[in-house]
């Protein structure tokens, strides 16, 4: 049997508001537990939910990034189960008309180019979180419940664990391009369910799916699926029918774990929340929101091209997080030269990020500290080789003034003849063979040279102008 | 019968309510009638009638994104039975899952 | 001090010429409730220390001349929140919770100097007519301490007219102020939904709820109206246009106005013929003092009923999921697993209605009886609103029976829900529509209160009150008493 896997990916990703999704209290991570909630998100009796326009605003954004249409009339719905991060036993979600609907977007799979279509983008609130101890006890955090969401559900595009990875990858990149959201995998303001059925090649209806949780991270949706391929491949070939389950991934071992069975799933009753009226959402509203977008990285990558006349590749490389773009474009503002800005973001930075295992905004370089910094190398004020020197200190400490910074560490690369003829003259008197070798065609003899007044000057000489200069004065003799 | 035992039973689960086994039969006669008096809507045609959700007809009711602190924290716990750490302390979930936001 | 004998105004005067203090009005209040409450049982929890305390601090302050509710007693719901004071909703499942914040209606009417004075009885989370579903005790109605003081704000009721203060606060989502006000002699209002704020106040059918007063006059009712009502930006389904002063226009009379009459609301063979006499009467009594009487059909009425149960069932089995026994409230003893904690604390926290409540509304919402169910219901109610839309545009005021009969024996109806929900028929399509009504005592059957039900059109309190005072101002039945200790 042929099989082919059918992906469709349910995304989570937190809003990065100052209030919550339905109450006021503050949408932060890392405080105390249960310190950043009030009494509706602890579902307090009498308690009431009210809508955070920003966070409309946000989920606008994103449907928008995401090719989606916004619905003009859409309304929020209860989901009700019962769970201890879930307070009022219902989730304030949206059922049958979510903000967004119709989206698609382009992922890259091995050079080549797939529309992944998207079902919709819908506005929620995030639950509590749970700790399980080993006490047979587990500990409830409300400071998560009520932190605003969209959930992005794909359409059932993607035929192989690495399109996931790459629809993964894109929608993050995308999303964070709108700045609504951190979308950081390992620190949950991004997460992924992941549905998955096989079928026979050239067979248009679906097989039986499993969805699987508790995808925490890019290597795990990876290794989820594989794992699932494989685990329903066999069912099937050894010719078992497969049901219908909600499986988890289970990190110590890489497989994936039987939660329950279609038969044990819950009857979620979505109902119109009451306590909220609907919303109507105007053409002049979607308009507004699309033309504040900020630019993408497709239009981002054809300007640097265009404006910045970048290799392509390059512009790729530095469109790949919102991070890295914006900083190559303060650069490029405080006047660096493009290239000279990509090079050194594309090499330097990059690797330095790499070995640190930080983000940029972890580190203390500024966009104008490098750009300062292209361009006294430009204007010979330090060498290449220093720069190198200056770059670890920009980076790690940082500073406001670079030109300050070089002079006052010596740093500064000595150029002006008038300081460098006393040096030549002097090396010049002192070694009359060196002279002599020259004048009979040997090329060592003024590397030598060079050699000795960089050493006078303990390094600093400009080398150009200490060859130039020395070409000069020895043509004299 | 317009509702049976099972689906009692079932809608019950749904619920989180026990229906002591004894008292099965009569509380499902009971809510038996009780859905036969609100299945006499089926006599009434809503062809094309758009239903009302809410108790006033009004829309686009925000407020502005702006944190206030929290409830004070020991406030909150006075009503809660069983505590650690700053946490609610609960017996441990069957499935060891979270939510399904 | 009896606050049978005496309006607000009335009150407020003596207050201000200092022939009493709010130290005394509210010892009064605790006085009376000592003396009485024995018997009618109105009451699940007294505010004695801060009561007295705040009461003193009110005549310390002085007594504000611009505001007639500062410094008067006031009893609460037990399903509307009052920081740092035990509501239950009458329920098990709440027995010792202390609220952490109060109430929009109790902080607005704290702020108009009104003293809470303790916490009235009711069915348990709003769900009944008798107030015999109260997982604590009965309330009994003061003229007669045999029959139901009507519900589910029966102990809201039953303490006014008990005279153990002179106004309460009840909550209306099927009938729930104007059934026991009509049971009791009094004046009780459900106003326009969105005209005050269900902040605080314990969800039980949220698109149908409001919070109204209970007094023994129309003017009475609309100085309470006032200071409870208005915008907050809390509760996103209450009204932000203005608020009017209701006592506005109040003496202005019937003349010239149209009142209809819903012939559905007349039902000629009822049970009790002296309800419907009654309300006859006041008929020809508004037409005599000028108003034009017309007969107008409310079609849908009769699907109220089943829509009502429906859709307020199906809100109240979502909004009754939040008593888990995890972060407050009644949790079972000897439990092991998470869902031992919610099976058991559920099921023995709550009573046999709310049970049967939160069923039908769990089945009515669930996949494969949604459309049959809920939806349907949901369209009937658009088609009730629809018939007040149309009626609205012709006629001033709707005039009917509040309910259709006088208040029953205790235990009449207990073990007959379907009856018990029936009863509601004149009062749950109002809730449906979200329009504003109010019961006025009319008359008497049997020697029991008869209430007279005056439906305006949304936001129309004031006409209500106009008609209304103008019945009142013309009759003597809000001033009678019953014949119960200190009463006539
Ligand atoms: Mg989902
Ligand atoms: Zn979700």
């Amino acid at each position: 049997m042929n099989l082919e896997p059918v992906i469709g990916l349910e995304v989570h990703v937190e809003l990065k508001t100052d209030s919550k999704m339905f109450s006021p209290s503050p949408a932060h991570f890392g405080a105390e537990p249960n310190t950043n909630t009030n009494v509706i998100d602890w579902g307090h009796p009498g308690v009431l939910p009210v809508v955070n326009k920003t966070a409309i605003e946000y989920g606008m954004r994103a449907a928008l990034a995401l090719n989606c249409k916004i619905a003009n009339h859409t309304k929020f719905d209860r989901k009700n189960y019962f769970y201890p991060d879930n307070p009022k036993a219902y989730q304030i979600s949206q059922f049958d008309q979510p903000i967004g609907y119709d989206g698609w977007i382009e992922i890259e799979v091995n050079g080549e180019t797939k529309k992944i279509r998207i079902e919709r983008v819908h506005l929620e609130e995030d639950a509590g979180k749970n700790t399980h101890g080993e006490d047979g006890a587990s500990y409830v955090d409300l400071n998560r419940q009520g932190t605003p969401l969209i959930e992005i559900v794909s359409e059932a595009d993607m035929r192989s664990p690495e399109e996931a990875h790459a629809y993964l990858e894109t929608i993050k990149q995308l999303i964070q391009f709108t700045k609504v959201s951190d979308v950081k995998m390992q620190e949950g303001s991004m997460r992924c369910d992941a549905n998955i059925s096989l079928r026979p090649y050239g067979q248009e209806e679906f097989g039986t799916k499993a969805e699987i949780k508790n995808l925490n991270s890019f290597s795990y949706v990876k290794k989820g699926l594989e794992f699932e391929i494989n685990r329903q491949e066999k069912a099937l070939i050894a010719g078992g029918a497969l049901q219908q389950e909600t499986r988890r991934y289970d990190e110590a071992t890489g497989g994936t774990l039987l939660m329950r069975t279609k038969e044990g799933s819950s009857d979620y009753r979505y109902f119109p929340e009451p306590d909220i009226p609907n919303l109507i959402i105007s053409d002049e509203w979607i308009n507004d929101v699309r033309t504040s977008l900020p630019e993408m990285p497709k239009e981002r990558q054809e300007r640097y091209v265009k404006e910045y006349s970048l290799p392509e590749y390059d512009a790729v490389v530095l469109t790949a997080t919102v991070e890295m773009s914006d900083f190559f474009q303060e650069t490029v503002a405080h006047d660096a030269d493009p290239k000279q800005a990509s090079n050194w973001l594309m090499g330097e930075v990059s690797a330095y990020l790499n070995s640190e295992q930080v983000d940029l905004h972890d580190t203390n370089l500024t966009p104008k500290a490098l750009a300062d910094m292209i361009n006294l190398i430009a204007d010979g004020t330090i060498s290449s080789k220093i720069a190198k020197k200056v770059f670890r200190e920009l980076i790690t400490n940082g500073s406001d003034d670079v030109k300050a910074l070089v002079e006052e560490k010596g740093w500064v690369q000595l150029s002006d003849p008038s300081k460098l003829l006393p040096i030549i003259t002097e090396t010049l008197d002192k070694n009359e063979q060196s002279i002599e070798d020259y004048k009979n065609g040997k090329d060592r003899a003024m590397g030598f040279l060079v050699g000795q007044v960089m050493k006078q000057t303990r390094g600093q000489a400009n080398p150009g102008m200490v060859n130039k200069l020395l070409k000069e004065e020895l043509d004299k003799r | 019968m317009a509702i049976n035992e099972e689906t009692v039973k079932e809608v019950a689960k749904l619920a989180k309510l026990e229906i002591e086994e004894e008292d099965i039969h009569a509380f499902t006669k009971e809510m038996d009638s009780i859905i036969e008096m609100v299945e006499q809507l089926e006599g009434l045609d809503t062809e094309g009638v758009e239903g009302t959700y809410h108790g006033l007809s009004s829309h686009n009711v925000w407020r502005e994104d702006k944190a206030e602190k929290g409830t004070d924290k020991e406030l909150l716990f006075k009503n809660v039975k069983t505590r650690k750490n700053g946490f609610i302390e609960v017996p441990a979930m069957f499935d060891n899952g979270g939510s399904e936001a | 001090m009896n606050f049978l004998d005496y309006t607000l105004e009335e009150l407020h005067d003596k207050l201000i010429k200092k022939e009493v203090t709010a130290v005394e009005l509210a010892e009064a209040s605790f006085k009376r409730i000592e003396e009485t409450d024995s018997e009618v049982g109105a009451f699940l929890a007294l505010n004695k220390e801060k009561a007295l305390e705040a009461a003193k601090e009110a005549d310390e302050k002085g007594i504000d001349e611009n505001n007639v509710l500062s410094g008067l007693p006031v009893g609460i719901k037990d399903n509307i929140l009052t920081k740092g004071l035990t509501t239950t909703a009458a329920s098990k499942i709440l027995e010792d919770f202390i609220p952490v914040y109060d109430a929009t209606a109790t902080e607005k009417l704290e702020q108009a100097g009104m003293i809470t004075i303790g916490k009235l009885n009711m069915d348990e989370f709003a769900m009944g007519g008798s107030t015999e579903n109260s997982a604590f005790k009965k309330t009994r109605n003061p003229w007669n301490l045999n029959k139901v003081p009507g519900g589910s704000s029966g102990g809201s009721a039953a303490a006014v007219a008990a005279g153990q203060v002179p106004v309460s606060l009840g909550s209306d989502t099927g009938g729930s102020v104007r059934e026991p006000a009509a049971f009791t002699g009094l004046v009780g209002i459900k106003p326009t939904y969105g005209r005050v704020s269900r902040y605080g106040l314990i969800a039980f059918g949220s698109s149908l709820d409001q919070i109204g007063p209970f007094t023994r006059t129309v003017k009475d009712n609309a100085l309470v109206l006032n200071a409870i009502s208005g915008h907050d930006p809390k509760d996103s389904t209450s009204y932000n246009g203005e608020t009017p002063d209701f006592t506005e226009g109040i003496n202005k009379g019937v003349k010239g106005l149209r009142i209809g009459v819903p012939r559905e609301y007349f039902n000629e063979d009822a049970k009790e013929q002296g309800v419907i006499e009654s309300v006859r009467e006041a008929i020809k009594l508004y037409e005599k003092m000028g108003a034009e009487i017309v007969e107008v059909s409310l079609p849908h009425s009769r699907f109220g009923i089943p829509a009502y149960y429906i859709i307020a069932s199906s809100e109240a089995s979502s909004n009754l999921q939040r008593f888990d026994g995890i972060r407050y409230g009644y949790r079972a003893e000897n439990v092991e697993s998470l869902e031992d904690i919610y099976v058991k604390s559920r099921s023995e926290g709550f009573g046999l209605e709310v049970k049967r409540r939160i069923m039908l509304g769990t089945f009515s919402l669930s996949s494969g009886f949604y459309d049959a169910h809920f939806k349907k219901a949901a369209q009937a109610r658009t088609l009730i609103r629809k018939d007040f839309d149309t009626v609205f545009a012709d006629v001033d005021v709707l005039v009917a029976p509040t309910t259709t009969t006088t208040a029953y024996d205790i235990g009449e109806k207990i073990n007959d829900p379907l009856a018990m929900y029936m009863s509601d028929i004149l009062t749950v399509p109002v809730n449906l529509a979200g329009v504003p009504s109010i019961s006025i005592p009319c008359g008497f059957s049997n020697d029991m209160p008869v209430g007279l039900q005056i439906i305006g059109n949304h936001f129309e309190e004031q006409m209500i009150y106009r008609v209304a005072q103008a019945f009142e101002k013309e009759t003597e039945f809000s001033s009678q008493k019953p014949s119960f200790k200190g009463g006539k």
